[in-house]
């Protein structure tokens, strides 16, 4: 693969750096056969060193989990070696099965096979509350 | 299907309207004497809460329908383990309502997503207690003959308590409304109250230590007590308990038509010397919450 070049896929692009591992995990990149590239501590104008992941194939993946990792990616759309659509993702309403509520007076805590559910309650200050008790989620750091 | 989970689920309107159902009941008892025939209550109350519980069990029997139930974890199937989701299925097929109350916050949401049959929250940890809200917005409504244009006090553990938040949010829809909220600092409301209801809606609020500073305006003052288990530390506890007790010299300042109000049970925050005086609503306030659920049970199971 020639991590420069992608025919059909996506740059995901502006990464924070050292956070690609992460990102990857969270995408489920690994149980992939496509190819995908992990450039860590790449030079970038605006903040110095960024990472960048390529994949080289058009999936279907789930990049709304992304706005809620960090909105300051930017996610690349190579079709024909042309980027086609370049964009941040925004912060989805819901995050199922992502983050687990921490708070231990939680009925999420006992409970078994309850979805984790959490809701984006206040856009701008990008705060996520649990469905089932309100509390507030912890973005991962 | 309707369940009351949040005091939020409930519209200005459907408020309204079950506070009317529950004047008419008090007015005219034997009409609703068998609306409820045949029909089952369940209460699964997974922490003892007597007074809710039996609150509950009357509000239905009164109606001429039958309860049955458990009064604690113990005795139920969660000693067992079995999950809320299985427990509110298999109750469903011999209930045809179900009120739950458990200790862990949302526990009474994920009943709702999975029962067959109506829930109502009553009690979910230190999350929501949406009856004790209507019980509070009755018992206001029926004293005062108003849910608008009121100063309300209100005294003692306003961090913890879910009871306040609720009341808090729920009177926050009315015009005109005037908050007192008098806490020690330890216990004073939190800030997402503040700007995410209050200052939100802009009602206006005063914050202060001194249960005796603003007596004389209030309409209503709602006394609540301060919690053992909210205190990690027992001297905290000790100190924090007494600090504020509303007697007989103190409500000299107060007005002649103040409402005095109390979830209940007390401890010793309203001296008994305040019982017998006529602004002490909060025996009644026990007793319009009866006729709340009444109206709620009939509104839940679509009986007219
Ligand atoms: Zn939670």
């Amino acid at each position: 693969m020639n991590i420069d070049s992608i025919k059909n896929g996506y740059v995901i692009d502006h990464i924070k750096p050292g956070k690609s591992l992460e990102i990857y995990e969270y995408l489920n990149l690994g149980n992939l056969d496509t190819q995908v590239a992990i450039i860590k501590n790449a030079k970038s104008k605006k903040t110095g060193k960024k990472d960048i992941i390529k994949i080289d194939e058009l999936l279907d993946i789930n990049i709304d989990i992304l706005g809620y990792l960090d909105p300051n990616i930017t996610i690349n759309k190579i079709q024909n070696d042309k980027i086609v659509e370049k964009f941040h993702p925004q912060l989805p309403e819901r995050l199922i099965n992502i983050v687990k509520c921490k708070n231990p007076r939680c009925i999420t805590s006992i409970e078994q096979n309850l979805p984790q559910i959490c809701e984006l309650t206040d856009r701008k200050n990008a705060i996520y509350r649990c469905k089932y008790c309100e509390e507030k989620v912890q973005k991962p750091e | 299907m309707k369940h009351l989970i949040d005091i939020k689920d409930l519209s200005t309107q459907e408020i309204e309207d079950l506070i009317k159902v529950a004047e008419d009941i008090i007015k005219n008892k034997e009409k609703y004497s068998e609306k409820c025939k045949g029909k089952k209550l369940a209460t699964l109350f997974y922490e003892p809460s007597t007074r809710t519980r039996l609150s509950f069990e009357a509000a239905m029997l009164e109606l001429g329908g039958n309860v049955l139930g458990f009064s604690s974890a113990q005795t139920s199937s969660a000693a067992k383990g079995e999950s809320i989701s299985d427990t509110v299925k298999v109750i469903g097929g011999y209930a045809d309502i179900i009120v739950i109350r458990h200790p862990k916050e949302g526990s009474a949401l994920v009943a709702s997503m999975k029962s067959d049959v109506p829930i109502i929250n009553a009690g979910d940890g230190g999350h929501n207690h949406p009856t004790q809200t209507l019980t509070d917005l009755i018992t206001i409504q029926m004293e005062k003959c108003r849910l608008s244009n009121l100063n309300i006090g209100i005294c003692g553990d306003l961090k913890f308590g879910r009871t306040v938040h609720s009341l808090i949010t729920a009177m926050s829809r009315y015009k005109n409304i005037k908050f007192y909220l008098i806490s020690p600092k330890e216990l004073k409301i939190p800030d997402y109250i503040k700007t995410n209801i209050l200052e939100k809606n802009n009602i206006s609020y005063i914050e202060t230590k001194d249960i005796e500073e603003y007596l004389g305006d209030l309409d209503i003052l709602y006394m609540t007590r301060v919690q053992k288990e909210r205190f990690f530390n027992e001297d905290d506890y000790i100190r924090l308990k007494d600090y504020y007790i509303l007697n007989k010299e103190k409500l000299k300042k107060a007005k002649e038509d103040l409402c005095i109000m109390h979830p209940l049970p007390r401890v010793n925050e309203i001296a008994v010397d305040v019982d017998e005086d006529k602004r002490a609503a909060y025996f009644k306030q026990a007793k319009y919450g009866k006729y709340i659920r009444m109206a709620l049970i009939l509104k839940l199971l679509e009986i007219e």
